[in-house]
């Protein structure tokens, strides 16, 4: 009959119309919020929802992953007098693997010597170039360049970070990341436990 | 790697060639190449042999090559059989002076003509006997060829990267502040853009549609219109621009103007190192950034001599066939919309390519954008929760929800009388304008990469090749849920047996010791074959990147397709081919 694919069409979208509220009204009443609450969201992006898909951004806030990646930040270490450890060498991996290179490093020289000191005088990070590949967090050997999840970052000037705006402690790292940090940490404590006993036995061997 | 593709027929290829074409044709017997070297004045012969004797019948990929040390440009023509295979490779070799001239393949495989523009574009050489030898990615005022190796862009800095400025002391400097408006582009001597006026380029434009003379049947002599078609407009899903002659509301004649999202990505990968390649490629087709790293990561590893980690082959599959389910769900989606159902389909694809998405952020890190492969493996293992989602997706929800959205609009009578039988598209005329993907396979070509030439580890798993007869804007559509339903398939099995292990087989490295050679990955890319055709010198970047874009090449067929459809099925005709102006005008 002519109409046929029409109405079962139809009928989809009434399905899914009634359900909408049926699935509102069932949370009301077991007494569970729906929205604007993490349970809710959690359910609202996952297998089982039938009802509303939107979250309110910004007023409700999609977890993000851990493994999210967006512009870089660059770690320090909090020292015991509230000094900043900074990590990275300057060794110019990540502005060697930046696809758009847009890092840019000046190195620090003895002022005596003249010889390279591992500690950056400046870092750029031009983020209005920057890709948010992850290159430079995954190829830094010192775990100094890490991804960030803060995607707020709209602006009315060009967005070009510099040190004094890239550096973030090691604490915040581990806010966001906690089990990449958690894996970092376990590797450098191994490496410094095998140097340890290396300069052990080498003392001993004296 | 150096034998070439032998013949499984009683004489073997090489000896077969030689007696037909004596002194014309030999094996490429450079190391890391493969193929033939045919002589350039006897191409159309070799060609018309190859196609009807040999039965290669599908030219999937023809690109150029500058081997400037050499003096030499070469042409490299991928022929493949429709029913299955591994590649025939041939080459033309000419002198690099100009005019580089070689003969034109476009009356054997009428599928060339947008590639032949595009070398002529990039390259500048002229293919003798191409009927309409255009500029096609760049703008017909534009000066010089960028492919060429001696080709310098305004703002160059150096020949690769990475760029000496930026370590060891990088004092940062705006890009901008280094090619400044007005010098940031060039112009041929004497060209002016404060006084020129658009005459020339798009006098070509018309003119090539001009030239052709609609017979009346009642002796009355109408005019024909000609109306232009984007490059704003929303039906045509970016910066896409079709003029078209009408006939009244009938389409004679259409030639579609791209190159509006140019930015000449190859020469971006002859400047970037193999690695630095592989977020540019998710950049390409940005909706299936999985499938387009797998392409590169393939060409990459054959040129390598790797092999993928096992669980690696498994996560590629899974990744590749979520992304080919989402990819299909937007098409559907918007080629709805098209068609007049606002909205409501959209929408409902969008909610199930959102959890798809969750899990590309989930693993990836990023929800599009993913840079997710690397040579010999995969960045990093899916977490934990990932793995369950896309379980619960493959084996719960998914299913359910491609058949609720089989239901909303298939049998719809509105729908159905609007693609039923609208831009036919015969078998034979789609692998002649070599169209790849899910438009030759709803013609009647059950032509799948998955399964004509297995890659990855495809051979393990059970699937169909979706296959369609008519042709038509239904069998489109159609196909693309037919697809979808293989592809749980495949996911259900691929997370079934997915086993333990590491998740790359060599050593994680940002400068890959890269053979010379040349190699040619192709994946079945939900829109099509997507090939990325890489040479290597053996120096830290790609001598040559070509990327062989589905969206781009089925775009030929657009004007058969629509030839005597009206114009307002244009749109919808365009939709189905299911273009993404990302990887169109690279």
């Amino acid at each position: 009959m002519y109409g046929q694919g029409i109405w079962k069409g139809l009928k989809v979208t009434l399905t899914r119309f009634l359900q909408t509220y049926w699935e509102d009204l069932g949370w009301l009443l077991r007494g569970r919020k729906r929205y604007y609450s993490p349970e809710g969201i959690a359910h609202r992006s996952g297998k089982d929802n039938n009802g509303i898909f939107t979250v309110q951004y910004p007023e409700e806030d999609l977890p993000i992953p851990e493994e999210f990646r967006y512009v870089p930040f660059l770690v320090y270490d909090e020292k015991e007098d509230g000094g900043k450890d900074v990590r990275c060498t300057s060794c110019g991996i990540c502005a060697k693997v930046c696809p758009p290179q847009c890092i840019w490093i000046v190195r620090t020289s003895d002022p005596e010597t003249g010889r390279p000191v591992p500690v950056p005088t400046e870092f750029y990070i031009d983020a209005d170039v920057c890709m948010n590949c992850g290159f430079c967090a995954e190829y830094c050997p010192f775990d100094a360049i890490i991804m960030d999840h803060d995607y707020e970052i709209a602006s009315y000037e060009r967005n070009l970070m510099n040190m004094e705006k890239l550096l973030k402690p090691a604490s915040y790292y581990k806010s966001i990341r906690p089990q990449n940090y958690a894996f970092q940490e376990e590797a450098r404590n191994a490496k410094e436990a095998a140097k340890a006993a290396k300069a052990d036995a080498d003392n001993e061997a004296h | 790697m150096t034998t070439p593709v032998s013949e499984t027929k009683l004489e073997p290829l090489g000896e077969r060639l030689a007696a037909r074409f004596p002194g014309a044709v030999g094996a490429d017997t450079r190391p890391g190449y493969s193929g033939w070297v045919v002589e350039a004045a006897r191409l159309i012969e070799f060609a018309t042999f190859v196609r009807d004797e040999l039965g290669y019948d599908l030219l999937s990929s023809l690109t150029a090559v500058d081997y400037l040390p050499e003096g030499r440009m070469e042409v490299v023509y991928h022929a493949y059989k429709t029913t299955g295979g591994p590649a025939l490779v041939f080459k033309v070799q000419v002198p690099r002076v100009d005019p580089v001239e070689v003969p034109s393949v476009i009356s054997i495989w009428p599928g060339v003509d947008f590639q032949e523009r595009e070398a002529w574009d990039l390259f500048g050489i002229k293919f003798i006997g191409h009927p309409d030898l255009r500029r096609i990615l760049m703008w017909e005022g534009f000066e010089g060829h960028p492919m060429r190796k001696d080709w310098k862009e305004a703002f160059y800095e150096e020949e690769v990267k990475p760029f000496k400025s930026r370590w060891p002391d990088g004092n940062h400097v705006y890009a901008e502040q280094k090619n400044p408006y007005g010098d940031n582009i060039m112009f041929k001597p004497g060209f002016d853009p404060e006084k020129w006026t658009p005459t020339d380029p798009e006098e070509l434009l018309y003119a090539s549609l001009k030239n052709y003379q609609a017979e009346s049947k009642d002796g009355i002599k109408t005019d024909q219109v000609l109306v232009n078609l984007g490059p704003q407009h929303p039906s045509t899903h970016g910066v896409f621009r079709v003029v078209v002659m009408l006939d009244g509301e009938t389409i004679v004649r259409l030639k579609p103007v791209m190159g509006y999202l140019h930015r000449n990505h190859e020469k971006i990968g002859e400047r970037n190192t193999f690695l630095l390649n592989m977020p540019y490629t998710d950049r390409l087709d940005y909706f299936n950034s999985m499938s387009n790293n797998w392409g590169y990561s393939m060409a990459v590893e054959k040129l390598m001599g790797i092999q993928v980690a096992e669980r690696a082959e498994y996560i590629r599959v899974i990744m590749a066939e979520l992304s080919r389910i989402q990819n299909h769900l937007v098409l559907i989606g918007t080629l709805l919309s098209d068609l007049g159902a606002f909205f409501t389909p959209a929408l409902y694809a969008f909610e199930e390519r959102e959890l798809i998405l969750d899990v590309f952020a989930a693993t990836a890190g990023s929800r599009m954008m993913c840079n997710y492969h690397r040579f010999g493996g995969v960045v990093r293992d899916i977490p934990a929760e990932a793995l369950q989602k896309i379980k619960d997706l493959s084996f719960e929800r998914l299913p359910r929800k491609i058949e609720e959205f089989d239901r909303l609009l298939t049998e719809n009578e509105i729908l159905v009388s609007r693609c039923k039988g609208v831009g036919v598209l015969s078998g034979e005329d789609a692998v002649a304008y070599s169209m790849v993907g899910p438009m030759l396979r709803a013609s009647g070509v059950p032509y799948d990469v998955r399964r004509a030439d297995p890659y990855g580890i495809y051979e393990r798993f059970e699937f169909d090749v979706a296959v369609r007869y008519n042709g038509d804007l239904m069998d489109r559509y159609l196909i693309r849920i037919d697809e979808m339903r293989q592809s749980v398939r495949i996911l259900q099995q691929a997370i079934k047996q997915i086993p333990a292990g590491p998740i790359v087989s060599v050593k994680p490295q940002y400068q890959v010791r890269v053979p010379a050679g040349e190699a040619y990955g192709r994946v079945e890319g939900p829109k099509g074959e997507l090939g990325f055709y890489v040479i290597s010198t053996g120096k830290p970047t790609p001598w040559r990147y070509h990327v062989r874009a589905p969206s781009f090449i089925n775009l030929t067929a657009l004007e058969k397709m629509c030839e005597g459809e009206k114009i307002a099925d244009f749109v919808a005709i365009l939709g189905a081919i299911d273009i993404v102006l990302g990887e169109t005008d690279r």
